[in-house]
């Protein structure tokens, strides 16, 4: 079984962004970039799909494929999926901010070719929290999906897939080939070792376009000013329970 | 400009959420229909058929309905839209799987968590964890936009709209329904309390958890939440989780206990209207955010607030 993770290079989670004083962005200049915490999530679980552990055999999983859309420095991003074990990567160039409907687009092609028989996303990217590409990717595939997966065990045709929903915990099968978006919870990523980005430096790497897979990358949406949020000043501190409670009463919202 | 809800709702009872977004459907400008697909469904649709300013509900009843998951959702919805210039899901974890599906069959870039309605074709909504608001021009033919319903007040209940039966669609899907654990519990609904208690890694257990929680909770008639940290180390079922990956949540008063309020703790909660902190760190990142804090051990400051809040009569 052939599995392709989508991997994003995003601010890294640890940073907050800053807001252009003038009001067209944020600025990401010199500020460290990281592969988006759910993907990596994504890439840990296809790596123990392959090398067993999590729930998996070893071998469920044949081959890992790691693809990224994005600028030059998105390779990065796919050395790290690779480090963590993933098999070759795929990068397809594309500059500026691409929409989720623009990267379901590309990755469907990238399907097309590849033919995965699972496609493991994050279930949102950490920069626009769209948490959207997963389940577009799926419709353009007529593909069924589980999103939000918090344990995923394969069988031959299908995977049964346990949901982070509102209310608790959903349990769904769906048949292969399918689309998976990962939760938090299914997995704590490895540290990749020392031995393993060396090796993942030799792994290769395509590079594509969005040209190559006749996506038009140009946003449909039109940012019209970026803003920081409404700050919230610091309140008081109060020395005593008492004191708080005092504070809730004047503040009308006991 | 004609736009669809799709209601939130378990079959039995219509969400709150659901008027929310009816607010934020009627700053488009236009009329209004909400969308209840289920199975059995009739006393939801009843209740979103008294939500103000509703021209009509349509009601999807059928066992291929009965979860609302995504596939059949969208089976049900593109067709829909051949009459809506717009539709509206709440973001919550049925309107965000099911609403990316509808977008890229209607060839559309979803606009997703809108905290904000500025005209027709023009929505507010966050990036990087709330930590920037963007204001962005949707020139597309059709609108599809997940709703953040914290951000918009609820619609009233006063109206009389008819009910128009439609079919639900027919499958076979490729996904099936297997099982579900749902928490079950008296308290009120996280997303829609007004009065939240959240408890973080420093409760160090599910038992502490819940012995120093439930009995706050109770005494405020608010909902629990936690952060990720407390959820991961399983002190709290997942849903409890409040944060840029969590819940959004914005009531009326948020008491962080033993949360230190990374920056995404912050931007599922920093919306509430009076927010308290109880820390023994002082120098806990939440205390810039919290109109109270409080510097102590909540070992002393619990039982301490407890007998406080009996005291005034609570
Ligand atoms: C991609 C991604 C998404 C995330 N999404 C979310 C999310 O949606 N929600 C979320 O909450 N987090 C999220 N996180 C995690 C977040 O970064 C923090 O790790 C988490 O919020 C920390 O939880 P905490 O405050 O409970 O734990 P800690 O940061 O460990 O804080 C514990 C606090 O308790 C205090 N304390 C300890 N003992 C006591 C005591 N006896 N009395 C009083 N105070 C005490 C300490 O001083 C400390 O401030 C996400 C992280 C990533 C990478
Ligand atoms: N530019 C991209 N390159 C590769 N994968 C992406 C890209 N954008 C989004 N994804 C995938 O889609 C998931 C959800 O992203 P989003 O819909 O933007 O929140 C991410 O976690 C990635 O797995």
């Amino acid at each position: 079984m052939k599995v392709l993770v989508p991997v994003k290079r995003v601010l890294d989670f640890n940073l907050k962004v800053r807001v252009k004083p003038d009001g067209s962005g944020v600025d990401l200049s010199n500020l460290k970039m990281s592969i988006n915490p759910f993907d990596e999530i994504a890439v840990e679980e296809a790596v123990r799909m392959k090398e067993g552990g999590g729930g998996h055999r070893a071998g469920a999983a044949s081959e890992v494929i790691a693809v990224s859309i994005g600028p030059e420095q998105a390779q990065e991003t796919i050395r790290n999926a690779l480090a963590i074990g993933a098999d070759r990567g795929i990068l397809v160039k594309a500059e500026g901010e691409v929409e989720p409907l623009a990267v379901a687009k590309i990755l469907k092609g990238v399907i097309e070719t590849e033919k995965p028989d699972l496609v493991i996303l994050g279930k949102q990217a950490i920069d626009d929290d769209s948490n959207a590409t997963g389940q577009m990717l799926a419709a353009l595939l007529d593909w069924p999906q589980a999103t939000f997966a918090s344990k995923i065990v394969l069988h031959d045709d299908k995977a049964t897939v346990t949901r982070e929903v509102d209310g608790g915990l959903q349990t769904l099968d769906v048949e292969l080939p399918a689309i998976v978006t990962t939760d938090l919870r299914l997995n704590e990523p490895r540290y990749a070792s020392l031995p393993n980005i060396m090796k993942a430096k030799k792994k290769p790497i395509d590079i594509k376009t969005a040209a190559d897979f006749g996506v038009d990358t140009a946003p449909r949406l039109k940012t019209l000013n970026t803003t920081e949020p409404p700050k919230r000043s610091a309140g008081v501190k109060v020395k005593t329970a008492e004191e708080l409670v005092g504070k809730l009463k004047e503040a009308g919202v006991l | 400009m004609a736009i669809l809800v799709v209601a939130e709702h378990d079959n039995a009872s219509l969400k709150d959420a659901t008027n929310k977004v009816v607010t934020a459907a009627k700053a488009l400008g236009g009329d209004v229909d909400v969308l209840v697909a289920g199975s059995n469904a009739s006393s939801a649709a009843q209740a979103a058929a008294k939500i103000d300013g509703v021209r009509k509900v349509l009601r999807a009843d059928g066992a291929t309905l009965a979860k609302q998951m995504a596939e059949p959702l969208q089976a049900l919805i593109v067709p829909l839209m051949a009459s809506y210039d717009a539709v509206l899901f709440p973001a919550s974890t049925t309107g965000k799987n099911a609403a990316p599906r509808v977008a890229a069959k209607l060839d559309v870039s979803q606009v997703s968590g809108v905290i904000g309605v500025k005209g027709a074709d023009t929505f507010v909504r966050t990036i990087y964890a709330g930590n920037a608001v963007v204001t962005v021009k949707d020139g597309q033919a059709k609108h599809v936009l997940t709703v953040q319903p914290t951000a918009f007040k609820a619609a009233g209940n006063a109206g009389s709209a008819s009910i128009e039966q439609i079919a639900a669609p027919a499958g076979p899907f490729k996904s099936a329904f297997v099982s579900e654990e749902m928490a079950k519990s008296d308290r009120p609904e996280l997303t829609a309390a007004k009065r939240v208690v959240s408890g973080g890694r420093a409760l160090g257990s599910s038992e502490e958890f819940h012995r120093v929680l439930d009995p706050l909770a109770d005494k405020l008639g608010a909902a629990v939440g936690a952060s990720r940290a407390a959820v991961d180390a399983g002190y709290a079922p997942n849903d409890y989780q409040v944060g840029q990956t969590g819940k959004m949540v914005a009531p009326e008063l948020y008491v962080a206990i033993g949360i230190s309020g990374a920056i995404q703790h912050l931007a599922g909660m920093k919306d509430s209207k009076v927010i308290v902190a109880i820390n023994k760190d002082e120098e806990a990142p939440i205390f810039q955010i919290a109109d109270y804090g409080l510097v102590q051990d909540y070992k002393t400051a619990v039982p301490e607030l407890m007998n406080a809040l009996t005291k005034a009569g609570v």
